[in-house]
């Protein structure tokens, strides 16, 4: 039997930093990951939205990882060259009488230590956000707010780690867990591994795999919330990431880029009981559109060229990292939604220190890689760059992307990163992302990808198996 | 006598057909436009036909399916059979457009032509 | 950077035609760029007959029809055409960079002629709610995978929109033995030729719900079946009339956009307007300035 220091259970962004921040030290770890490839989960729904820290209790744990999150995100999108850009982000007030709701959220995120927040007015306004609605009155100004590509930096963070010498194992679902003396064992379909301590960031299924060892003192609802992406002719519809006065449940619907420059407006928010429930509405769309217009009034239905819903993992107000005394080497990393994208490099310190404090020897490698090698897109390089590459690797010429401008070159090498599905290419690349929605390239990514990870063309799928892009082929005949 | 309508698949323009017929023979058509309405009516009545066209597996040539049809319209009730049969088939030389890939095929006393040049 | 007389973007039948009647009209130095391995475009893939009734008085397929070009553009001297090579930017003074495996080039056109085509909508541009599996396909993306690649792409197929290439890959998935389960067109006729209607699906006997549309999709990880509803002549739903098909796929034939991006990247306003017959009245004007200036 495997045996481990340390299983992670669950690769979203959570799981990725966990591990990649434990790598650094001298330990055999291991994450699990149920579905087909890494950040499938709820980290692939996410807006990639880096948050400030505003809009969460000043003494609440998920607002001070946020602070410290959007402090250390920018170290490691720099070690890891994941794009990172500040954008800041304004919440909009509409009327006066909503002012002084402003002056309240900038101070309790000035308790959380959010810096350099300002009240701007309409003059402002005007002049740094031209397309706001002229009912805008005045907003918060949090300038440290950001936007970064959520896959890729679950992409980057599991690379990063694998590098130094994690094992990730996809499309290995937990079953059961038994807590021995020394160690839990851990059982999947096929296969059973031994480890002093378990990491469960299974996202909305943490309550199971926490139930699993007889920990049963939180439930995951899922809230679903329904995004809208729009067109990257409306790229610079906005300056900064808008946000209306939060609710109750949610931050709003909001008016945001998007770390790939489309604009994206949404989320919903509507707890709902199946997990696996990842439909979109005609209710979700007409809602999303009417909060978006009064924001950016120019906001028209026939901008949308994509939607998708994502489902938060939701275990109270707060997130839920603990040390289970109950189950001894257990740690709980639950309720981890929004700002959790933020957090999460927080959240690994954190779960560091729980770590060492419940007895696990943390003693650094003498060499942790802590940079990666930068991956070529063409769509964010000048041509001058492209020229050289291509001279260098003519399949850089190879365009099999139209929409976005993807390469064969770029391709193989999302491959041979780990992509073994449509969809794990596309969140790498961003091939099929685009207007055509993979019209265009849908066979000839099949086609790469059968060749490289030789497989048959009916094996290729969308995310995994069950979701098979044909049917038959006609050499089977 | 029985009067029936039919929508003439001739050309894009999809005449609308007014046709007489008694003894399962078509005695007057009208509604065509053009001079290829009759006899599409009559054949459509008497003795219905379409052109059949498909793609046959290729083995060893530049792409991996090549499109044929048949040279001449074939019974509209062995369209599904001969699909059927074409699927069996299998092109491992070079073709022209035009080049019989099957002749009499099916005995319909019609040829299977390639529709595309392939190396 | 060097400089062509003309350069045609897209190596389908416009571009084609349009290289044809340029060179025809005196035009010697004429570069055609296509980002396919092959010349003829979408006709390639277009099996069916039903081409060149008026040009060659023929009843052709797809492939013969653009064969008969191809082989005719060949045979001109002075145009090049450049196969795998993909426009990547356009400015407003006629300036192209495209690559091609192994190379990125930047060109100068004294004139240039744009035949991008068009894509088609897809399932995201109607707004169509519910789950996102695998297996809705646009129907060109499908004939592509039946007719080009040998690949079938599911045996239990509803078809969205009655536009011509859904009616003719209803043919299609039959005869390589799927089952059509229903054409669905919001509209309360088909948008496609009458003769499709006819031959590709009345021969067949598939069911063409007309004043219907889909309201959502079903299904996990493939498609599971359609909720399909009926709608008044406002094309408002009308309550209770829902049911649902079973079904593994999905085509989407809703209609076609003009592939415009470039033109509209060299700062070309109202570039939507220009499709269809206005881009041919485009095209036969410059082909007759070219007679009037050379």
């Amino acid at each position: 039997m495997k045996t481990y220091d340390v299983v992670i259970i669950g690769a979203g962004v959570v799981g990725a930093a966990i591990g990649r921040e434990l790598s650094q030290y001298k330990l055999n770890i291991a994450i699990l990951e149920k579905d087909q490839e890494h950040g499938f989960g709820v980290s692939k729904s996410n807006s990639g939205i880096i948050h400030p820290g505003t809009q969460n209790p000043p003494n609440s744990l998920k607002g001070r990882l946020c602070v410290q999150g959007n402090v250390l995100i920018r170290k490691i999108s720099h070690e890891l060259g994941v794009d990172f850009k500040e954008t800041g982000e304004l919440i909009v007030a509409f009327s006066r009488e909503e002012i002084p709701r402003l002056l309240g959220l900038k101070k309790e995120a000035e308790q959380l230590g959010v810096p350099w927040l300002s009240i701007v007015d309409k003059t402002w306004l005007r002049k740094n956000e031209p397309n706001l609605s002229k009912e805008a009155v005045a907003a918060l100004y949090a300038p440290t707010a950001g936007i970064i590509s959520p896959y890729r930096l679950v992409y980057d963070l599991c690379e990063n780690a694998v590098r130094n010498g994690v094992e990730i194992h996809t499309a290995n679902p937990v079953k059961n867990i038994l807590k021995t003396d020394r160690y839990f064992e851990i059982n999947m379909p096929n296969d059973t591994f031994r480890s002093r301590y378990v990491i469960n960031s299974a996202g909305l299924f943490a309550d199971e795999i926490s139930r699993m060892v007889g920990v049963n003192n939180f439930q995951i609802t899922p809230r679903k919330g329904e995004e809208f992406i729009l067109d990257k002719k409306r790229e610079h519809i906005t300056n900064h990431l808008l946000f209306p006065l939060p609710q109750k449940d949610t931050k709003g619907v909001l008016v945001i880029k998007t770390a790939d420059g489309n604009p994206m407006i949404g989320p919903t928010a509507e707890d709902i009981n199946d997990k696996n429930d990842l439909s979109t509405s005609d209710n979700g769309l007409a809602k999303v559109l009417t909060a978006a217009k009064k924001m950016i009034p120019s906001i028209s239905e026939s901008d949308i060229i994509a939607y998708f819903a994502g489902l938060r993992p939701v275990a109270g107000e707060d997130f839920i990292i603990r040390h289970e005394d109950k189950a001894a080497g257990f740690i709980n990393v639950a309720g981890i939604q929004s700002p959790g994208l933020t957090a999460a490099p927080a959240i690994a310190l954190l779960v560091r220190g729980l770590l060492g404090e419940n007895g696990l020897t943390l003693k650094r490698k003498l060499l942790f890689h802590k940079h990666r090698k930068e991956i070529t897109h063409l769509f964010s390089i000048p041509f001058s760059i492209t020229q050289k590459l291509v001279k260098k690797d003519p399949s850089y010429g190879d365009i099999v992307c139209r929409c976005e401008m993807i390469s064969h070159k770029e391709i193989r090498d999302a491959i041979s990163r780990g992509a073994k599905t449509l969809d794990g290419i596309k969140f790498r690349t961003r091939a099929q992302a685009g207007r055509c929605h993979g019209s265009f390239c849908t066979t000839r990514l099949m086609k790469i990808l059968a060749q490289e990870r030789k497989l048959p063309l009916t094996r290729v799928t969308k995310r995994g198996a069950g979701s098979e892009i044909v049917k038959k082929d006609r050499l089977d005949d | 006598m029985e009067n029936r309508k039919l929508t003439c698949i001739e050309c894009p323009k999809g005449c609308n057909l007014s046709v007489d017929i008694e003894n399962c023979r078509v005695m007057k058509v009208e509604g065509h436009k053009c001079p290829k309405g009759e006899p599409y009516a009559v054949s459509e009545i008497e003795n219905p036909q379409r052109v059949l066209t498909a793609v046959v597996l290729s083995k060893g040539l530049s792409l991996k399916m090549i499109p044929v049809r048949t040279d001449k319209p074939i019974p509209k009730a062995k369209i599904i059979d001969a699909a059927l049969a074409i699927k069996k088939l299998q092109i491992t030389k070079p073709v022209k457009a035009g080049d019989v890939i099957a002749g009499n095929f099916m005995g319909l006393d019609v040829n299977l032509i390639a529709t595309r040049d392939m190396t | 950077m060097t400089e062509r007389d003309l350069v045609i973007v897209g190596g389908g039948p416009a571009g084609i035609a349009a290289a044809i009647a340029a060179h025809e009209n005196g035009v010697r130095d004429i570069l055609l760029l296509e980002r396919d391995q092959y010349l003829g475009g979408i006709l390639n893939q277009c099996i069916h007959t039903g081409f060149g009734l008026g040009y060659f008085k023929e009843n052709l397929t797809g492939p013969e029809y653009a064969g008969r070009f191809i082989e005719k553009l060949h045979s001109l001297k002075g145009i090049e055409i450049s196969l795998s090579s993909f426009v990547v930017n356009l400015t407003s003074d006629k300036t192209l960079t495209y690559l091609k495996p192994g190379m990125l080039s930047t060109i100068r056109a004294k004139v240039l002629i744009m035949a991008t085509g068009c894509r088609e909508k897809t399932r995201e541009m109607v707004h169509i709610a519910g789950d996102r599996p695998a297996g809705v396909f646009s129907a060109g993306l499908a004939q592509k995978l039946i007719n080009i690649e040998g690949l079938l792409p599911g045996n239990e197929v509803v078809i969205v929109g009655s536009g011509d290439i859904g009616l003719i890959m209803a043919r299609r998935f039959l005869l390589e033995g799927a089952e059509v389960k229903a054409v669905i067109e919001i509209q309360k006729e088909s948008r496609g030729l009458i003769r499709n209607v006819v031959q590709c699906v009345k021969d067949f006997g598939i069911p063409l719900y007309f004043r219907h549309k889909i309201a959502k999709i079903r299904g996990k990880d493939r498609v599971e079946g359609v909720d399909i509803v009926k709608v008044d002549d406002a094309l408002n739903e009308i309550p209770g009339s829902g049911s649902k098909i079973s079904c593994d796929t999905i085509l989407m034939s809703v209609g076609l956009i003009p592939e415009n991006e470039l033109v509209e990247m060299a700062g070309v306003k109202d570039v939507n307007k220009i499709f269809g017959r206005e881009a041919c009245r485009a095209i036969f004007k410059v082909a007759k300035l070219w007679k009037i200036e050379n």
